[in-house]
C-alpha cells in the first residue's frame, strides 16, 4: 500500500447533550483519498474509542444517499460543497492534503442538537403526520392505469417525491424556513388525482404544524435549492403559496 | 375574522403581505420617478408637474392615506418577519459559506430597507413636510433644489437610491414567487426584468441628486 493518504486537519463541534455548551474540538486524521466522509469519521472514531474516548456522534444508515439520514454541516454547506449529494456520497478527494475542515450539525431552532453532529429532527415527522399522506380504499385491487395521469405531470409529481427528508434545506436556510421540504410534499400530492381529496386540508395542516415548530418564513434567497442533495426546485415553494393562498380562501375551515 | 388573522400571521401568510405591499410600492416607484424626472426640464416643468397634482389634492390625500399605510405594512411587517427568522435561527454556522448559495440581495434585505427606511424619515421631513404643511409659500423645486447643492444630503440619497437597487433586485422577483408565480416560461423574465426595473429605479432616481449637485448651472 503505497496510497496517498490526506493529511486533514477537523474541527468538530463536540456537545454532550442537548443542554450543554458545546464547542469546536480539533482532530487530525491521515484517511485515503477514497474514503467517503462518513468513513473518515468511522476511522476518527474508532482511534477515539481505542483511547477510551467519547466517539462522536453522527448519523447515517443507507449510505448511498437515499435515505435522507445524514446530514452535517461541512465548511458552512449543509452535506458538504458539492451540488446534489448527501454527506455519505462526499469523498475525501474533493479535499487537498493539509486542508481545514469545519464539521458542524444542522443548526435550527427546530433541530436541537442532541449530541455532537446529531440534532432531532422529529418536527419533519410530525409535519408529515399531519398531512403527509393519501387515503386509500381498501377492498378489490382496481386496475393498472385506471387512473390517467399524463408522463409530464407524473414526472414532475416525482421530481418533487424525490425529497428525503434529510433537513438540508433548514440547515442551509438564513431563516431556518423547512419550506422547500413541506412545499415537496404538498406539490408531489397536490399534482396526482390520489392527493385530490385531502388537498386543502393537507396544506393548511403542515403549514400550521410548520408553524408551530418554529421554522422560519421563505425570504427566497434559494440557498436550499443550491444545498438540496436531490436539487428539489425552489417551484415547489411557489406552489405550496398558490396552494396554502387557495386553500385559505376556499376551504370552509375556520379553526386552523 | 379568526381565521384571516391567522392567515395573515402565518409563516406564509406574512410573505404574501410582503409581496402585496411590494408590488404596491413597486408601482407607486414607477410614478414617483416619472414625476421626478420631470425635474430635468427645468422649473417650469417640474411646477407645472407639481401644479397638477396640487390641482387633484382631495384625490391626492386619499391616495397619500392608502400609500402610507401600504408603506406602514410593509415595514411593521418585514420586521416582524425579520425578527421571527432570526429566533428560528439562534445560532449561526461558525463557518459562513452563504456567499456560495444565494445572492447578496437576498440576504441583505434588512440592512437595505434600515437605510431606505432612514432615508424616507429624511425625504418626508425635508420635502413633503415643508412643502405640505408650510405657510403654502414654498416652491417645491427651490426646496429640492437647495436640498440637492448640499453634498452631504445628495451622497446620502445616492447611497440609499444604490441600496434600494438592491432592495428591488430582490424584492421584485421575490413577490412573484411569494404569489406563487413562478412558471418556466416566465420566470426567467421576470427576474430579468426585475433586475433592469432596480436599476433604472436606483439610477434614475440618484441621476437627480447627482446633476444638481455637479452639473446643473455650471
Amino acid at each position: 500500500m503505497d496510497e496517498k493518504k490526506l493529511n486533514i486537519k477537523l474541527k468538530i463541534w463536540r456537545q454532550s447533550g442537548p443542554n450543554t455548551v458545546g464547542s469546536f474540538v480539533d482532530y487530525n486524521v491521515s484517511i485515503s483519498p477514497d474514503a467517503s466522509f462518513l468513513e473518515m469519521l468511522d476511522e476518527l472514531n474508532n482511534s477515539l474509542e481505542k483511547n477510551n474516548q467519547d466517539p462522536i456522534v453522527f448519523e447515517s444508515d443507507c449510505r448511498e444517499g437515499i435515505c435522507g439520514t445524514c446530514g452535517m454541516v461541512i465548511n458552512g454547506e449543509p452535506h458538504g460543497p458539492l451540488r446534489k449529494i448527501a454527506t455519505c456520497q462526499l469523498h475525501m478527494r474533493n479535499f487537498k492534503d493539509g486542508q481545514t475542515i469545519w464539521v458542524e450539525p444542522f443548526r435550527a431552532k427546530a433541530f436541537p442538537v442532541i449530541k455532537d453532529l446529531a440534532v432531532d429532527r422529529s418536527a419533519f415527522d410530525k409535519i408529515i403526520q399531519v398531512g403527509g399522506y393519501i387515503s386509500v380504499n381498501t377492498g378489490g385491487v382496481p386496475d393498472a392505469n385506471s387512473i390517467p395521469i399524463s408522463k409530464e405531470i407524473a414526472s414532475e409529481a416525482f421530481d418533487s417525491a424525490a425529497c428525503i427528508g434529510c433537513g438540508a434545506c433548514v440547515a442551509a436556510c438564513k431563516n431556518g424556513s423547512a419550506m422547500l421540504f413541506v412545499s415537496a410534499k404538498v406539490t408531489q400530492f397536490a399534482l396526482l388525482p390520489q392527493g385530490q381529496p385531502e388537498r386543502q386540508k393537507r396544506v393548511e395542516a403542515m403549514v400550521a404544524k410548520m408553524d408551530e415548530f418554529g421554522f422560519g418564513s421563505c425570504s427566497n434567497t434559494y440557498a436550499c435549492e443550491a444545498e438540496c442533495p436531490k436539487g428539489i426546485s425552489v417551484v415547489n415553494i411557489a406552489k405550496l403559496n398558490h396552494e396554502y393562498r387557495l386553500a385559505k380562501i376556499k376551504s370552509k375551515n375556520v379553526e386552523v | 375574522m379568526g381565521w384571516f388573522w391567522k392567515f395573515t400571521n402565518s409563516s406564509i401568510g406574512k410573505k404574501l403581505v410582503m409581496s402585496i405591499t411590494g408590488i404596491l410600492l413597486i408601482i407607486f416607484l414607477i410614478i414617483h420617478l416619472a414625476g421626478n424626472l420631470t425635474l430635468y426640464w427645468g422649473e417650469k416643468a417640474f411646477i407645472t408637474y407639481a401644479g397638477t397634482l396640487e390641482l387633484l389634492k382631495p384625490l391626492i390625500r386619499i391616495i397619500e392615506v392608502l400609500l402610507a399605510l401600504v408603506f406602514i405594512f410593509h415595514i411593521i411587517n418585514g420586521v416582524r418577519v425579520w425578527w421571527g427568522n432570526k429566533k428560528s435561527k439562534p445560532i449561526d454556522y461558525k463557518i459562513n459559506a452563504k456567499f456560495k448559495n444565494s445572492s447578496i440581495f437576498s440576504r441583505t434585505m434588512i440592512q437595505s430597507a434600515s437605510i431606505i427606511f432612514i432615508f424616507l424619515v429624511i425625504h418626508l421631513d425635508t420635502i413633503w413636510y415643508p412643502y405640505n404643511v408650510g405657510t403654502g409659500a414654498e416652491n417645491l423645486y427651490g426646496i429640492v433644489t437647495s436640498l440637492f447643492a448640499i453634498p452631504l444630503y445628495s451622497w446620502f440619497y445616492i447611497f440609499a437610491m444604490v441600496l434600494l437597487g438592491f432592495h428591488l433586485n430582490h424584492g421584485f422577483q421575490s413577490a412573484f414567487q411569494t404569489m406563487g408565480w413562478n412558471h418556466k416560461k416566465y420566470f426567467p423574465l421576470i427576474q430579468k426584468i426585475g433586475t433592469i426595473y432596480a436599476i433604472l429605479m436606483a439610477v434614475g432616481f440618484a441621476s437627480l441628486p447627482i446633476y444638481f449637485l455637479y452639473f446643473h448651472g455650471r
